[in-house]
């Protein structure tokens, strides 16, 4: 009882560096990415609710990071990454009732949901420019 | 001993235990309860933000102060929330795998998401009481 054997040496489960990376699993990778992104970018949503609750100065502070360029950029990441965890998350409530399982059907919805996330993106900040006339 | 004087449990005694953690499949099916109900608040809240781009202060505690933008609002806020602390514990739980930092992260988690959720939703109720 006293002697403590050493650990044994077992086997582990290939993981990601083993397999030729496919479409699917990218996407997959990509569906965690974006979520933990919307996770954080959720600060800036409460931001936005809190300054409008503050008063006009806050929100002026708010305004002008926003419309600023870096704000843009992030506010577009934010766009697409909030669209692509939503496909992809349509994309699995689907695979859940067993459909698009096979090769063929997998693939297209992968497919569907890259295409898709962009073009939806960009639908969007173009309704949204045309909402404030133009890009400034 | 025989495996079959050992199961002396019915299976609806089984089921109730909600098997080792305790909970069954509430986890798998709230994160899919909210991802259906996330796909319509956010379609809803895309349309809100796009009709308050570059608007004054003014006009913007005018429009998520009516009540049934706050009511969209506040709704999705709980859904989105509730649905991202599901997302980051399985995130966590894969990656974290000793007890102390795990649980140390799950904590975190948790209080950032009520954190989130308590701000937005008290800022909605200021908006709504027009003060």
């Amino acid at each position: 009882m006293a002697e403590t054997k050493a650990p044994v040496e077992r086997p582990l489960s290939p993981h990601l560096q083993i397999y030729r990376p496919t479409l699917t699993m990218m996407m997959s990778i990509v569906h965690r990415i974006t979520g933990a992104a919307l996770f954080f970018g959720t600060l800036l949503l409460v931001w936005w609710l809190i300054a409008a609750a503050s008063g006009p100065d806050a929100y002026a502070k708010f305004s002008w990071f926003a419309s600023s360029l870096i704000g843009r950029l992030i506010l577009l990441g934010y766009t697409w990454a909030l669209i692509h965890h939503m496909l992809g998350g349509i994309r699995h409530l689907i695979w859940d009732t067993l459909h698009g399982l096979d090769p063929v059907g997998r693939e297209w919805l992968v497919r569907a949901n890259l295409i898709g996330s962009v073009v939806i993106t960009a639908v969007i900040w173009i309704i949204g420019f045309l909402v404030m006339g133009g890009p400034l | 001993m025989s495996t079959k004087t050992q199961r002396m449990r019915t299976p609806l005694g089984r089921v109730r235990g909600h098997g080792a953690a305790g909970s069954g499949t509430t986890h798998f099916w709230h994160q899919r309860l909210t991802a259906v109900s996330n796909v319509v608040l956010t379609i809803g809240m895309i349309v809100v933000c796009i009709s308050l781009l570059g608007r004054n202060h003014a006009y913007v505690v005018q429009i998520l102060g009516s009540p049934l933008v706050a009511i969209l609002v506040m709704l999705f806020i709980v859904s989105a929330v509730y649905h991202m602390r599901l997302g980051m514990q399985v995130i966590i739980e894969d990656y974290v795998h000793d007890d102390l930092p795990k649980i140390a992260c799950l904590m975190a988690t948790t209080f950032f998401c009520f954190a989130i959720a308590f701000a937005s939703l008290f800022a909605i109720l200021k908006l709504l009481s027009g003060v």
